[in-house]
């Protein structure tokens, strides 16, 4: 094992992403969950760590809460070895969690604990997939400080929009940038009857690399809650929308198509409303 | 007490003397000074003045987390570094305090001298977020779009080569004077001295435009390229 692991140069470490949006409930955990479970899926080694200490939610999305013996916290207060509290997924060999506290809160950990944990995982895996929790207070401040990379999830709205503008800022203020964005729930009709921002309208404001556009499903509502990631249902679009984030994040050129929910966004990139007001 | 480290109370908070020399060095015994004190600067507003150390907003993000370890939350840094300064306003937190820096009590219209409005005008090359806080006391240039939720304080004039869509104050000390331009004026709020305005919802194609007050009122209109600069009252 040790032999094993002085052979891994740092340049074969793994990729720390941590997948965070300012807003609540835009969907990064769900999110989290599936750009994991469909990385592990394309056959690399994959953690997601929920950094959500007292709110979690990541092991009831994978369908792994009634596994968990030990938490990070656990960890970092050396009650256990990193590895005892790992859970292997069900459905997929190369896919771990490694929980939350529900019983603590944010500060029972630092970004040091973090970095730390992360060095160290990054050893053994491919990708650390963090799901960060709302805001920026010490969880985001613990979520982002061990990370590589930063992917930001927000919804068509102007509210979250405004929030992913202020950890994009905060992203490139922190050296971490640039992030990449992930725009979810993205309803078709809406956008083409003009009551709901486009992509276009979207990245226009913040003006970063797109990396996935998501529909929304209601079929989502029902995966998470059985805890089935839908990335793994081969016939579902939306589950096809993160399998192609996952397979952008392995730097393949995936284009974006209509069939995933854009509608050909691109063409309409000059023409739609803008975020102050209706067109003129 | 560390020699180098000192600590008095001003009336914003606590004021945080950081020593010269190497930065590593003068953190280190910042931070154990801080260590050691921390059942009394507990709760109280710490302003942090760093005089010439260059800071780089990852190493301040790092002295932040840090204090905050130590249950102490930083609320401004003080600096005559422009690197420093930028840094912790890219972090929120304050730059300047009032009766450290005081503000000229009018603008005196005369040769510009040293450390006047004139004198002192700041260049931003990058797009300001929602959540950035920009002030300062001469012009401001900023090469780049200022997004909503993203406000810039400036004493003298304010000049965007990109879309101002956040919140802007030209004139702040009170300069009837001030000009606000961009290349696409659509901010959330547009103040110029005490006038403030909000620009209508509803616009048409973007284009430059420049804003200044006009028998009371702020007024914008076009920007004619080649023509005349509009007839400003002073």
């Amino acid at each position: 094992m040790l032999a094993a692991r002085c052979r891994r140069l740092k340049a074969e470490m793994g990729r720390v992403i941590t997948i965070t949006s300012g807003k609540g409930g835009v969907g990064k955990t769900t999110a989290t969950a599936n750009i994991s479970a469909a990385l592990a899926a394309l056959g690399h080694k994959v953690v997601c760590i929920d950094a959500d200490i007292g709110l979690r939610n990541l092991d009831v999305v994978l369908g792994l809460e009634n596994r968990i013996v030990y938490d990070v916290v656990d960890v970092v207060e050396g009650r256990c070895k990193l590895r005892q509290a790992m859970i292997r997924d069900k459905r997929l060999e190369e896919l771990y969690l490694l929980p939350a506290a529900q019983t603590r809160d944010k500060t029972a950990i630092s970004p040091k604990d973090m970095k730390r944990v992360c060095e160290e995982l990054a050893k053994d895996f491919d990708f650390v997939v963090i799901d960060s929790p709302a805001g920026i207070e010490r969880g985001f401040n613990n979520a982002i400080a061990p990370a590589d990379e930063i992917i930001i999830i927000t919804n068509p709205e102007v509210s979250a929009v405004r929030d992913a503008d202020r950890i994009i800022g905060i992203v490139e203020a922190e050296q971490k940038g640039p992030a990449k964005l992930v725009v979810n729930r993205i309803n078709n009709e809406l956008v083409n009857r003009g009551d709901m921002l486009a992509v276009a309208d979207v990245l226009e404001l913040l003006a970063v690399e797109l990396i996935g556009i998501v529909p929304e499903d209601q079929a989502v509502l029902v995966s998470t809650n059985r805890g089935a990631p839908i990335a793994l249902e081969a016939k579902s679009k939306t589950g096809q929308a993160f399998r192609d984030i996952a397979r952008r994040l392995t730097g393949e050129q995936v284009p974006f198509t209509s069939g995933n929910g854009s509608g050909g966004f691109m063409g309409r990139l000059s023409k739609l409303i803008r975020t102050g007001g209706e067109k003129s | 007490m560390s020699p180098d480290v000192q600590i008095k109370g001003i009336r914003e908070g606590l004021l945080v003397s950081v020593g010269s020399g190497d930065w590593l060095e003068a953190e280190q015994s910042l931070l154990t000074e801080l260590g050691r004190q921390k059942d009394f600067l507990k709760g109280a507003r710490l302003i942090l003045d760093v005089d010439e150390h260059e800071i780089n907003a990852a190493s301040m993000g790092r002295l932040r987390d840090q204090m905050s370890e130590h249950g102490l939350s930083l609320w401004g840094v003080l600096s005559r570094s422009p690197l420093t300064e930028r840094s912790a306003q890219a972090m929120g937190l304050a730059t300047q305090i009032h009766h450290a820096e005081p503000e000229p009590e009018e603008v005196v219209d005369e040769e510009p001298a040293e450390g006047s409005v004139e004198a002192n005008a700041l260049l931003v090359r990058k797009t300001l977020r929602s959540g950035y806080n920009l002030s300062h006391s001469g012009h401001v240039s900023v090469i780049g779009d200022v997004n909503p939720g993203a406000q810039i304080i400036a004493g003298g004039n304010v000049v965007v080569w990109g879309r101002l869509r956040g919140l802007v104050h030209a004139g702040a000390a009170g300069d009837e004077g001030a000009v606000v331009c961009a290349m696409d004026l659509a901010p959330t709020q547009l103040r110029i001295a005490g006038h403030i305005a909000i620009p209508p919802t509803e616009r048409g194609e973007p284009r430059p435009e420049i804003a200044f007050v006009k028998d009371g009122e702020v007024v914008a209109e076009e920007w004619n390229v080649g023509g005349q600069v509009p007839a400003i009252e002073g």
